[in-house]
């Protein structure tokens, strides 16, 4: 019987030891919480600036080629201000929960997990530059969610397999923004902060709860 | 129940072993630490038991460098692969004998 016990037991090990090489597990519940944040905080200052930029429109009653410019550029900044701020701290709470499980935060599945990332990532991000260059700007927003929800449905064959569901419902609000390219920002809103934020509070709840204390 | 467990490869007999084995079935190679990492061993205790597989062909070990530091990966033989599959279905017929 105590035989028959070990066997178990090394069974366990090796689907441990599988899993752990090749999934990266430690994206920590925070860091979903945190973009959401930064994204919903970054769709408000877009708005109001569209507010703004609406409001002189209809006081001068004509289009003003430098207004335009001018607001395009500062919500191209933004865009990739929010981008750069979200990734920083969801990467930082990621690293925390990888120091608090002594784990390395640059091995083979995490490699893995980034490659699958960031190749369909880096094609949206090619894609999203050139409607920028060629100052066609209405599918922006649908395409940064499209491509960006491809990416972790690719992605979630490696971590925690949740956040391929993540991926369906930033692909599905890309797909019926595409036909209302006008409420993009209400749909960039959504997926990127609601939607990052929902998970975030799901996942922390699900992984990080009983396992790390407060965090 | 004799004939399975003298089926069960002696080789395979240490935590360590299994672990190294397990890893490098699901990964095409990995390096020195990047095992340490996972089955959770002494540099010294690692590099035995990695040894012992490489003699026993199962693992082969490839030295390489990364600028002018050395980089050893290590991945699984034809060979390794086919006796760990057989260790892994003994296993399995043991476990199932038990219900």
């Amino acid at each position: 019987m105590k035989e028959q016990y070990q066997e178990l037991e090394a069974l366990k090990d090796i689907r441990n030891i599988m899993e752990r090489s090749t999934r990266f597990l430690s994206l920590s519940g925070w860091s979903g919480i945190w973009a959401g944040a930064v994204a919903l905080g970054g769709s408000a200052i877009a708005w109001l600036q569209l507010g703004r930029y609406y409001r002189q429109y209809n006081e001068r009653g004509n289009f003003d080629t430098d207004q335009y410019i001018n607001l395009r550029n500062n919500l191209f900044y933004l865009g990739i201000t929010v981008f750069i701020i979200a990734l920083a701290g969801a990467f930082l709470f990621t690293l925390r929960k990888v120091r608090k499980q002594n784990g390395s935060i640059w091995n083979s599945a995490s490699r893995r997990f980034l490659n699958n990332l960031a190749i369909p990532l880096g094609t949206g991000a090619i894609m999203v530059s050139a409607f920028v260059y060629n100052n066609d700007l209405q599918y922006i927003a649908p395409a940064c969610l499209l491509f960006y929800g491809l990416s972790l449905y690719n992605a979630g064959k490696f971590t925690l397999n949740d956040i391929r569901y993540l991926g369906i419902i930033e692909v599905i609000l890309g797909a019926i923004c595409l036909f209302f390219p006008a409420l993009g920002l209400y749909f960039w809103a959504t997926g990127f902060g609601l939607m990052h934020i929902v998970y975030g509070v799901i996942m922390w709840n699900k992984y990080d709860r009983g396992t790390t204390g407060t965090t | 129940m004799r004939k399975e467990i003298e089926q069960l490869n002696k080789i395979f007999d240490s935590r360590i072993r299994i672990g190294i084995m397990s890893a490098l079935m699901v990964n095409e190679s990995m390096n020195f630490n990047e095992l340490k990492a996972l089955v959770d061993a002494t540099d010294g205790n690692l590099a035995t038991h990695l040894k012992t597989l490489e003699d026993n062909t199962f693992i082969k070990v490839e030295k390489g460098f990364i600028g002018r530091k050395t980089n050893t990966t290590y991945a699984i033989t034809k060979a390794g692969e086919k006796a760990f599959r057989s260790h892994l279905d003994a296993l399995e017929k043991i476990i199932k004998n038990l219900g």
